[in-house]
């Protein structure tokens, strides 16, 4: 890429912050909703990351995909199960607060040694195709991913069949007791709550 | 100092914080869209490990980016299922709490 070093350097500081604390933002904050808008600033932040990568394609994709498809579908599922719950509290979270925080602190660390500590085969810089990533993803994807590309469509096709069936929600079409037509409102029929008077 | 660009160990360790962020809310969380959330944060963080390897290590070939790209199709399937399930389980449940999802716990 040809800016300068210090701007990208500025730049990859101003955009991992955005990303490590709007993650800390998402697990962290009380109201759902701030999360997942915060979530969506995360995939921009990301996406700006592939930019410094000098993967133009790729981040266009990622906000494509994540920001337009898949964050819109997490608010949409946060407004249809939104409903205030008080949750019953749990005996023992504090012993199973420590246990978590302590597994990821011990990753945490083992990832960043071994980033670190290992030394990377670094490729030449000036053997780099730069901007022309794109024209070479396009290649790969119709010459030696050829399978792999045809196999995503059908996982796609697939998973949305399976979304489809899986969240659609029965309606009557008669009346049980006149056999006459009932109009369809956007109501749910109230239907009795499945499996939850267990013990 | 003088650097000719961002190391490599810059993304590998931001991608490592994200990744142990998204294990920490996986684990914690008690709302069940927080933890397809989480699941979401930590595609990325692997993400971005793919986009670095491929910039710096593999620049003239980068599969790292095509890898990429299918993880993100995954990523956009997984979510739509995953939510799709979570639906269906709050039509049967009418809660999203973590902790009530028991069926198969002995």
């Amino acid at each position: 890429m040809s800016i300068a070093v210090t701007t990208q350097i500025i730049c990859f500081s101003v955009l991992s912050l955005v990303v490590i604390i709007g993650a800390l933002g998402v697990i962290l904050l009380e109201n759902i909703v701030y999360s997942a808008f915060l979530l969506g600033g995360v995939f921009m932040s990301v996406a700006g990351l592939y930019l410094l990568l000098n993967a133009s394609f790729v981040a266009a994709a990622q906000v494509l995909v994540y920001v337009g498809a898949v964050n819109v579908l997490i608010i949409f599922a946060i407004m249809l199960v939104n409903k205030k719950e008080d949750l019953k509290a749990i005996e023992n979270i504090k012993s199973r607060r420590i246990i978590s925080t302590s597994i990821c602190l011990t990753l945490l660390s083992l990832l960043i040694r071994v980033d670190l500590s290992n030394t990377w085969g670094l490729a030449e810089p000036n053997a780099s195709i730069g901007e022309e990533s794109t024209i070479r993803i396009g290649e790969h994807l119709f010459s030696d991913y050829l399978l792999p590309f045809e196999v995503a469509s059908v996982l796609l096709l697939m998973a949305m069949i399976g979304a489809i069936v899986l969240a659609r929600r029965d309606v009557m079409n008669e009346d049980i007791s006149t056999g006459l037509p009932v109009d369809q409102e956007l109501i749910e029929k109230p239907n009795e709550p499945l499996l939850i008077k267990k013990n | 100092m003088n650097l000719e660009s961002i190391p490599l160990q810059a993304f590998l360790i931001v991608s490592s914080v994200l990744f142990c962020i998204g294990i920490w809310g996986l684990l914690n969380s008690r709302n069940a869209v927080r933890v397809l959330m989480s699941i979401e944060l930590m595609l990325n963080a692997v993400n971005i490990n793919l986009m670095a390897f491929s910039s710096y290590v593999d620049n003239n070939l980068i599969q790292g980016q095509v890898f990429t790209i299918f993880v993100i199709t995954v990523a956009a399937a997984e979510a739509a299922v995953g939510l799709a399930i979570l639906l269906s389980l709050y039509r049967n449940r009418v809660t999203v709490d973590m902790e009530s999802f028991n069926l198969l716990k002995w």
